[in-house]
């Protein structure tokens, strides 16, 4: 009996509970009052959710006589609270110097067109032939928008723009990530579409068409290959220069290509130092291929040249590739271990085995040491020469990247934490390209030569968030 | 493990971690912290316990040293306070006028005539009214230094003690150990001073309330405090209907219908433990209530 009355006495007491108080917040800042201190979830929040977050980067990347290249990153992000963030960034390169084309070292000095036909240029006698109008500056824009969608899954979109001189790229992504087992896994799956134009300069080459061969070196061209090593002079107008005629009127203009990629990944935390990733991803590129400045030569058996011709790569290519990584964290450190194994129906295969090695010095600074091997087998059309009493075939290409080669990076990261919460890390890289004989005989001549130079590349990079 | 009532400490090397204990206000105490040093890890543990002892002893009710004491026996006299104590009683008057006079801290008097030992022996109407003529904190004067209680009041700061002994102790860690992470675990009520290292989080199993269920929830906590409010060794029962251990000083019956216990996360500990207990005073409306506040909650029912 009593109760039943104290039951109704409660039930209006709980009845009298009328419109939401903001009882939270004027707790939180009672307590804190209380504390004597700034709420550390406050502060929290005013680091990462109200403000822009900034990293830039300046990369130098040189390689021996050949490019280089300096590129500046600015990256900005800012979450707008509940794991709602925008990444944009800005990137620019300028690029210098030259690449080589493909096309065999000879005993004697050759002569080259440029690749808009408008001109020759010389290579001394034992040199790998090199491009050297390699200069380009590209601006690329990304952005990236990820949010929660529902619990313990997110989803992330973004748009990618790039243009150089003679190439445009657009892109655009988009990826879901779902957490289990109490987020300790995550599986994820990606889609981007890419579409690429080139534009090639002086016209797109007939694929293994010939090249334009001077008759006879003009004075201009030994002049500008051999002596001249500030090329603004020759833009200042050499009339005999500007008059020659361009040999590709004939040739066709802007090319495409299109590029389907999809992504599986598994991330897991094994324990609480270690996390696993494995990712399997799928690219499909359609459409043209070539690199329109890359050359294969035609070599007699004696192997002096007797023609050389634009390369021709097939106008579709399927890769596959797998990729685990796993990192795991010291008291002082953090080991990052990764392997990737990539296949392609060019019939390129390629390991790459990286280690990234994270030493704390202190609380706020760290070195970290980097060891990366490559190692990739020659793509089924790759030749590094034709040899002219063969029947042409149909895809060539002398692109050493297309090759057998190995490659290797040793580096040296340095990290430091200011006490204004920015962050500075300097990192220098030695990069070294070896490509290899994939069982090509060489005849005459080109068994004296290096037909397979190392490219030897430095890397410094500096860069600094806040 | 823990020696009742016995003040010392130990600490012990996890994993990846190491773990000071001691006991303080009723309850284990642990305080876990990201590091491998163990001298470090000791002096913090000594200091935090010491902070723990101070508070208990300094508001502790069972006490006659103290200054809960020298207010419950004034007679009706004005007390001084130190400036903690005044803070203390000034966001138990915030609580008393946030939650509409359900939560309020001279209606410990009620807990002396509830016996929450699982049997069915429920006080008699004329008890429960005696001491609700007795509890009332609109009757209680409290000025900048001073605090006032009618003859026969009697206040009771264990709704708030252990949570603000935490909060005083993450303070303590955080001024000791700026970039360490350390987590503060007294009894059920937890605060961390700062994200961990490696993962940022800490993981923490919180009992379930019915013993007989023996499964924990494990939360994770990188920041703030955390606080529960409900246990479920502590109730009557008869006729069926289980009565909690949170009274309702407005009835000066216990409140029915409430979660058997309500975990919530927030700023600092002393607020996730107030929201809790605010939220039992809701009886079945609790999630309700902690929804519309947006607090991070876990009820069990």
């Amino acid at each position: 009996m009593q109760l039943t009355d104290h039951n109704s006495s409660i039930g209006l007491a709980d009845s009298t509970l009328t419109k939401p108080k903001p009882i939270a917040a004027t707790l939180a800042l009672a307590t804190c009052a209380l504390l004597g201190a700034v709420s550390p979830l406050a502060q929290a929040k005013s680091d990462s959710a109200d403000e822009w977050k900034f990293d830039t980067a300046i990369l130098y990347y040189g390689e021996t006589d050949r490019v280089s290249l300096v590129e500046g990153v600015i990256s900005a992000t800012k979450d707008f609270g509940d794991e709602h963030i925008f990444n944009g960034k800005v990137t620019f390169d300028g690029l210098t110097g030259a690449s080589a084309t493909g096309a065999v070292p000879q005993d004697t000095v050759q002569t080259y067109s440029r690749p808009s036909g408008n001109a020759g240029y010389a290579v001394a006698a034992g040199e790998t032939p090199l491009d050297d109008t390699f200069k380009d500056s590209r601006v690329q824009l990304n952005a990236q928008w990820t949010q929660p969608l529902v619990t313990d899954l997110r989803g992330s979109t973004g748009v990618h723009f790039s243009k150089e001189y003679d190439y445009l790229s657009l892109g655009v992504n988009g990826s879901l990530a779902r957490d289990f087992n109490q987020k300790n896994t995550t599986l994820s799956v990606g889609l981007s579409y890419q579409f690429d134009s080139i534009d090639p300069v002086g016209g797109t080459p007939e694929r293994l068409g010939s090249i334009s061969v001077l008759n006879s070196l003009s004075d201009y061209d030994l002049y500008d290959a051999y002596v001249d090593e500030d090329r603004d002079d020759n833009d200042s107008g050499n009339a005999e220069f500007d008059a020659h005629e361009n040999h590709y009127g004939s040739r066709d203009g802007a090319q495409d290509k299109d590029t389907i990629d999809v992504l599986f990944g598994l991330t897991q935390i094994i324990n609480r130092r270690t996390i696993m990733q494995l990712n399997y991803g799928m690219s499909v590129s359609d459409g043209y291929l070539n690199d329109p400045y890359k050359l294969v030569s035609v070599v007699n058996n004696q192997g002096t040249v007797q023609d050389t011709l634009f390369e021709s790569r097939p106008d579709s290519r399927t890769k596959h590739n797998v990729y685990w990584q796993t990192k795991y964290a010291m008291d002082s450190g953090v080991v990052d271990l990764s392997y990737r194994f990539a296949t392609d129906d060019w019939d390129i295969q390629s390991h790459t085995l990286e280690s990234r090695l994270r030493y704390n010095l202190s609380d706020n600074s760290y070195i970290q040491p980097h060891l990366r091997y490559y190692q990739q087998s020659a793509a089924e059309f790759y030749q590094p020469f034709l040899l002219s009493d063969q029947p042409l075939p149909t895809y060539a290409s002398a692109d050493y990247r297309l090759g057998d080669m190995d490659a290797y990076t040793v580096g040296l990261k340095y990290g430091q934490k200011l006490d204004n919460g920015d962050a500075w890390a300097v990192r220098v890289e030695y990069y070294q390209q070896n490509p290899k004989n994939a069982g090509f005989a060489e005849p005459g001549q080109l068994a004296e030569l290096d037909l397979y130079p190392s490219i030897k590349a430095l890397i410094v990079q500096f860069n600094y968030q806040f | 493990m823990t020696n009742n009532g016995v003040r010392e400490v130990s600490i012990e090397v996890r994993s990846d971690h190491i773990c000071g204990h001691f006991f303080a206000m009723a309850s284990p105490c642990e305080v876990l912290i990201d590091s491998t040093d163990q001298q470090q890890a000791f002096a913090v543990t000594q200091a935090i316990a010491a902070e723990a002892w101070r508070i208990e002893t300094k508001y502790s009710r069972y006490r006659d040293d103290n200054i809960i004491h020298q207010i419950n026996h004034a007679q009706g006299q004005s007390v001084a306070v130190d400036p903690e104590t005044q803070q203390l009683l000034s966001l138990a008057n915030t609580c008393f006028e946030l939650s509409d006079g359900r939560f309020d801290v001279t209606s410990g008097v009620l807990g002396q005539v509830w016996q929450f030992d699982g049997s069915d022996n429920i006080p008699s109407q004329t008890m429960i009214e005696a001491c609700l003529i007795c509890s009332g904190w609109q009757n209680v004067l409290l000025t900048d230094n001073s605090v006032r209680l009618l003859p026969g009041y009697a206040i009771d700061l264990g709704g708030i003690g252990k949570e603000y002994a935490v909060d005083r102790c993450v303070q303590l860690a955080r001024e000791i150990l700026p970039s360490t992470s350390v987590l503060v675990n007294f009894g059920g009520d937890i605060a961390v001073t700062r994200p961990r290292q490696v993962h940022p989080y800490w993981q923490v199993g919180i009992e379930h309330p019915d013993p007989a269920r023996a499964t924990q929830m494990l939360v994770t906590i990188a920041q703030g405090g955390l606080a529960t409010s409900g246990d479920a060794r502590r109730f009557l029962l008869k006729d069926g209907v289980r009565y909690g251990h949170v009274i309702s000083p407005q009835t000066g019956y216990p409140v029915i219908g409430a979660p058997r216990s309500v975990t919530v996360a927030g700023e600092n500990c002393t607020q996730a433990g107030l929201l809790a207990t605010l939220a039992i005073l809701q009886g079945d409306q609790a999630e309700v209530f902690l929804q519309e506040q947006s607090v991070t909650h876990w009820c069990l029912w």
